[in-house]
This record gives C-alpha cells, structure tokens and sequence, in this order.
C-alpha cells in the first residue's frame, strides 16, 4: 500500500474517533459542546509531552493524553453541566478558546503559537486500525448498554428523564469525559502521526467540522457518523479541486439538512445486517408514501 | 493613562454593544443563542467596504447600504432557516446547529469570493485625534460612540415606547399568548431581525473603520455574545451595560497586564458569571426581558 493511501485511512481513523466522541455528546445526550478541539488539543499536547520529555512508550502517552482529557472534562463539567443548552454550549466554546489561548501563553511548554516540532512518529495503520475498532465496540457497547438508554432518555425529555428516577447530571457528565476521552485519544493519534502540531490547529472551525460531521451523519446514529467521516474526509482528497469549498459546502450542507431532513443521513438508524436485509421494503414504502400524498 | 484607557475601553464596548443588543434581541424572543450574528456584521462590514471602494459610493450611502445589506441577511437567515426549523417543532439545538452552519457557510463564502485577505476602508475619516487635556480621543472613536450613543436610545424609545416595542415585548414574555392577542408574531420576529441585523451591519461597518476587514472578524461577536450573558441573556439594557464593562475589561488586561491573555480574561470572566450568577446582571425575572 503506498504511502500516500495509508496516510488517508490513518486521517479517516483519528477523524473517526474525534467524531465518534462528538455523535455521543450531540447525537445520543442532546448536549452541543464547541470543545471538543479543545480537548483534543489537550490529549495532543499532554501526549507529545509525555513522549518527548519523559520518555514514555507510546501506549502510555495515549492512555495519558485520555486520562488527562478526561479529568480535565471532569472538572469543567462539574462547573458547567448543570447550566442549560445555550449556556452550557457557550462556556464549552470558551473553554475550547481558552485552552488554545492558554498553549499559546505557556510557551516554555508547549513552544507557544510556532508549535510543538519533534515530536516522533509512533502512530501507524496497525495502531489506528485497533484505535478504531475498539471506539466503536466500546461506543457502541456503552450505548446498548443500560447507561446508554439512560443518554437516549435525556435527550429525548430530560425533565422526563428526572422524574423516572435517572441521575441526569451524572449521566451528563458520563457522556461529556466519555466524549473529552475520544477527543484526547484522537488528538494524541493526530500528534504522533503528524509530528508537529500548533495550537490553532485546534481551534473552533475543528470544533465545528466534527459537530457539522456528526449532524451530516444524522444526530443519534453512529454508523452515520463513521460514514460521514469517511465521506468528508476522503472527498477533498478524491476531488483536489472542490477542496477550497470544502467548508463552503459543509456549512451549506448542515443548514440544508437541519432544515429540511434533520435526521441527516441515517439519523436514529444504524446500519446493521437486518438493516440491509430490510432496505427494499422501506425503500418501496417510502415510494408508496409519495404517491399516496400526491 | 487610565482614563485614557477607560475612553479605549468605552469606544471598543460601544461597538460590542451594537452587536449584543442583537443578540439579546433575538434570544428574548426565539430564546436560542443566534452564532450566525457576527458574521451578519462581517458582511455588513464587507457591503460598507465594497461600496466605498470598489463602487465609489460615498460614505454615507455606503453605510446605509451596509445596513439594509446586513439586515435583509439576518432576515433571510430567519426565513429560509430558522422559520422552517420552529415550524418543525425541533429541540432549540437544531436552531443553534442551523446558526453554526450558516456562520460557516458566510465565512466561506466570503473565503471563496472576495478572498481571505485583510482589507482596509479607504480613509473616510479622518485619522486625527482631539486632544482633551491628557487624554486623546480619536476623530473616529468620537464619530463611533455618537452612533452607538444614537443607535442605543432610540432602540431604548423604540421598545419601551412604541407599540413596536409592546409587541416584542409581549411576544418574549409569551409568544403564543401574544399571538392570541392578535399580535402578528412572524412579521415582528422579521422585523426584530431586521433591526438586529442592522444594528450588526452598523457595527460590523465600525469595526471594519476601526481595524480591517477579514472573513473572520465575525468572531469577535463572541465577545458581544459574552456581554448579553454578562448583562442577563436576553435583556437589552444588560447587554449595552455589559458590552462597556466588557470591552473596558479587555483593554486594561492588553493595558495593564499582557494582550495575550485579553481573551482567556473574557472567558474566565464568562465562566465565573455563570457559575455565581447564571442570569447575569439584569436577567433577574421575566419582567425584565428585553
């Protein structure tokens, strides 16, 4: 495989778990966050730190990158969680802000806005491939599993959700470190892959791309999620010449959908094997709705 | 040098000011925070620029233009997308979701077609300070802060006022009462955002003359935004008193302290609001909205 393919997939793998992260916090628990790219700029720096200045092995400077996001995302939840949609999403985007600003100011630490060089390559297909299937068997365990239908109850009525006797706050705070742990485990990947990295690769339009990811892969679905990553990480590469309206369209893209089919591309749904077996008969009900309304 | 300060502080907040007072607008009524604001003023900013410098308006009609210009965005942004989405009956994060994508979709747009170069006004006015004893105040500020001045109290007259003001006021209180009233609630929500437009394009228009002009100057509403949650989301008043204590803020910490740490203040200053007093200084009941 030459080089150039296995740098793509190893792009879409670390996409992939960033998002994945996103489509629990937005998709499963209704929480908008602008952080993410905060938090993966924190398992990025804590990573690469680790790995050059203590000499760490690889494994251990991801898990750190993780635990370090994770904590990280305790505290600020513990702050935040308890302050509704508008609020929540606002001290998420300024946290995201004030860690880039923060990496920028500690510059004996970080190497300030030039960037963190010399950094060694240590990420390779093998491990990404790993990364990725174990985000999405544990993604997809955790949202099967008790817990999981305890995130679905919150989105759906979070007052309802209450009232049944869930614990929202905890839970809330189970999807966000859950979603800092992805974010971290992603960033650190992206740190020892690329060899370099500058705060302002971490800043809000990453935010936003990995939100606009998750809702063109409709909100509630991880499947939808890895499809679209992989849609929009491989199209700028597919179509060099469309790649300078990459985010003209992406905005386009999520407005549209947001207005017209918010479920987005597989919203509620996952793609599993009766799925597919099914796919015929809903594609011709859906026909026969059309022209029923017609 | 600190009241020297204190006049940059007030001449920034004046400008924030123009944009909180949008935001604020548009959450008492719609209560969801509108992302896609900044990037209104940003467009207002690029109308004012394109008139004065490529179609060689004068400055005055450039301005106007830049304000209907921004405007008539802000009231498509309502039509084509956050209309539809209120019809749906979705959850408020779609309209906020709605809201990042159309500042994206400005951003770019603006990337795309005229470049993401910096650009700035030609010089219209003129670039002279007047000397107050100690303290200078630019030819510009002055002009600035007489707009903003202007623009704050008639929007003061045109809500508690008129019966433009009674309406809006009515329909944040409660929007399907209101609207029981006989109250038109989707002409006066077009005409809340073409206010809150405007008022954007104004600043957008200000802040281009005060620095340049660039496709990511919008950003700067976050800290306009900041100011409406500082002042309680939602109140106008709060909102013109929190963008001048805001902006006085930045410009003592670039002052006095490091201009790299101006923005982790503005957060940091966010963040405590929320946690000791999430309705901000004026957002105390329903009263008080708008």
């Amino acid at each position: 495989m030459s080089g150039y393919v296995e740098g793509v997939i190893i792009l879409i793998g670390i996409n992939i778990i960033a998002v994945l992260g996103v489509s629990i916090l937005t998709g499963f628990t209704r929480l908008f966050s602008f952080g993410n790219a905060g938090f993966m700029a924190i398992g990025a720096y804590a990573s690469a730190i680790l790995t050059t200045k203590f000499n760490m092995p690889f494994l251990i400077s991801l898990l750190g990158g993780m635990l370090m996001a994770a904590l990280i995302s305790l505290a600020l939840g513990k702050l935040t969680l308890g302050l509704k949609g508008d609020y929540f999403l606002i001290t998420t985007l300024g946290f995201g802000e004030c860690t880039r600003v923060l990496i920028e100011f500690l510059d004996p630490i970080t190497g300030g806005a030039r960037g963190y060089a010399g950094i060694p390559q240590k990420t390779t297909l093998l491990i990404v491939l790993i990364s990725v299937a174990l985000a999405i068997t544990v993604a997809r365990n955790l949202l099967n599993s008790k817990y999981g239908r305890n995130l679905k109850a919150i989105r759906e009525q979070e007052i309802a959700a209450d009232a049944v006797g869930i614990d929202t706050a905890r839970f809330k705070q189970l999807s966000f470190t859950v979603s800092a742990i992805y974010a971290g485990w992603a960033g650190a990947l992206f740190a020892h892959y690329y060899m370099f990295i500058t705060p302002a690769m971490f800043n809000l339009d990453k935010s936003s791309e990995l939100t606009i990811t998750v809702v063109i892969g409709g909100l509630g679905s991880l499947t939808g999620s890895v499809i679209a990553t992989t849609v929009l990480t491989l199209l700028p590469e597919v179509l060099r010449s469309v790649a300078n309206y990459r985010m003209l369209f992406y905005g386009i893209a999520v407005v549209l959908i947001i207005t017209l089919r918010p479920n987005g591309l597989m919203g509620y749904k996952e793609l599993s094997a009766s799925w597919i077996k099914n796919l015929p008969i809903q594609v011709r009900r859906m026909f026969r709705c059309r022209k029923e309304v017609a | 040098m600190f009241v020297q300060q204190l006049v940059n502080g007030v001449s920034i907040g004046g400008i924030y000011a123009l944009m909180a007072t949008g935001y604020a607008l548009i959450y008492s009524l719609l209560g969801f925070s509108n992302w896609a604001h900044g990037d209104v003023a940003m467009l207002g900013a690029y109308i004012g620029f394109l008139c004065v410098a490529a179609v060689k308006m004068p400055f005055w009609l450039s301005a106007l233009t830049a304000l209907l210009g921004a405007g008539a965005i802000s009231i498509m942004n309502e039509r084509l997308a956050y209309r539809r989405i209120r019809r749906n009956n979705a959850p408020t994060m779609f309209l906020m979701i709605a809201a990042m994508g159309l500042s994206v979709t400005f951003q770019n747009m603006v990337i795309v077609f005229l470049g993401p170069k910096f650009r700035t006004y030609p010089p219209v006015i003129p670039v002279k300070s007047i000397s107050l004893g100690s303290i200078k105040i630019g030819v510009l500020d002055m002009f600035s802060m007489i707009i903003v001045i202007i623009a704050m109290m008639l929007l003061e007259l045109l809500i508690t006022k008129t019966k433009f003001g009674l309406a809006i006021r009515a329909a944040s209180s409660n929007m399907i009462t209101a609207s029981l009233m006989g109250i038109n609630i989707d002409f006066y929500i077009t005409l809340v955002f073409l206010l809150a437009g405007s008022l954007a394009g104004a600043g957008g228009v200000l802040l281009g003359l005060k620095y340049t002009v660039y496709p990511q100057m919008g950003n700067v509403s976050l800290k306009a935004f900041i100011a409406s949650v500082f002042g309680g989301l939602g109140s106008v008043r709060g909102a013109i008193v929190g963008a001048f204590l805001i902006g006085i803020m930045e410009v003592f910490v670039s002052g006095f302290i490091t201009s790299g740490l101006r923005d982790l203040f503005t957060f940091g200053l966010l963040i405590a609001i929320l946690l000791i007093k999430p309705s901000g200084l004026f957002g105390i009941d329903i009263q008080d909205k708008a």
